[in-house]
């Protein structure tokens, strides 16, 4: 089945409403309701966020998102030109440390995980494709 | 995003409005830096009004009540709600933070 919306955009975090707007749009257009909204946003601005920060080391470049909705789940692919880097292989943080042991940062990946029923990455012609699906009952 | 501060007695309260994500996270980053470089010690952030929040809030936050904590200030948080409250949840921070329903039980706290 295609993908019913597709954007393109220069990997900046100013560009990140833009997404966000895009892939909502998309979410409610498929029938999606309001309350699971927050849960696609997170997913993806984290994913967003961490393709600005870490794919592209030595200049700037690209993030397309795709969109479609498979009977009840939504996928969502998220594809960049950068370093190779598989998210589903990092391991999750410790979130029973106190404030003072607890490390800033690491919580990003790990929020992709937990709003997602299930996680693929796969590294083709030199893209990383990460595709998250979220279920609209949950 | 707003932030709106607001004293009563010693303690400052920071109310947010709108979302805390990876765009408005730097403007929260440097009100917090400067309200503690002048000296505030006793926080209380009300999030009744903030929609959205991501990693990026989190890291804000947790940065200054590291930053409090070794200084011997507090910080309390008051009246999350919805998807900012399951967000707290799931990182683990609604355990690690003193969480309060309303503000004023967080104000009696803090007194």
């Amino acid at each position: 089945m295609n993908f019913v919306s597709e954007i393109k955009l220069a990997a900046k975090l100013e560009n990140l409403e833009m997404l966000i707007q895009s892939v909502t749009t998309c979410a409610r257009e498929q029938g999606f309701s309001d309350n699971k909204l927050p849960v696609i946003e997170l997913a993806v601005e984290e994913a967003f966020v961490n393709i600005c920060k870490y794919a592209y080391h030595y200049g700037e470049g690209a993030v397309e998102i795709r969109c479609k909705l498979d009977d009840d789940r939504f996928i969502i692919e998220i594809i960049d030109w950068g370093m190779p880097f598989d998210i589903t292989s990092l391991p999750d943080p410790d979130i029973t440390q106190d404030i003072s042991e607890r490390k800033i940062g690491g919580l990003g990946v790990f929020f992709i995980k937990k709003m997602s029923d299930d996680i693929r990455y796969r590294r083709e012609d030199n893209k990383n494709i990460l595709t998250l699906v979220i279920n609209s009952a949950k | 995003m707003e932030i709106n501060t607001r004293k009563k007695d010693n303690v400052l309260v920071i109310s947010l409005k709108g979302r805390l994500d990876a765009v408005t996270a730097p403007d929260f980053d440097k009100k917090l830096e400067s309200l503690l470089s002048e000296g505030e010690n006793a926080l209380i952030i009300n999030f009744s009004e903030l929609k959205y929040i991501s990693s990026a809030g989190l890291r804000s936050i947790l940065a200054s009540a590291k930053q409090l904590k070794a200084n011997g200030g507090r910080m309390l948080l008051a009246e999350l709600r919805g998807p900012v409250k399951e967000v707290f949840e799931i990182s683990g921070f609604y355990s690690i933070f003193q969480i309060f329903e309303s503000e004023a039980d967080a104000l009696n706290q803090m007194i």
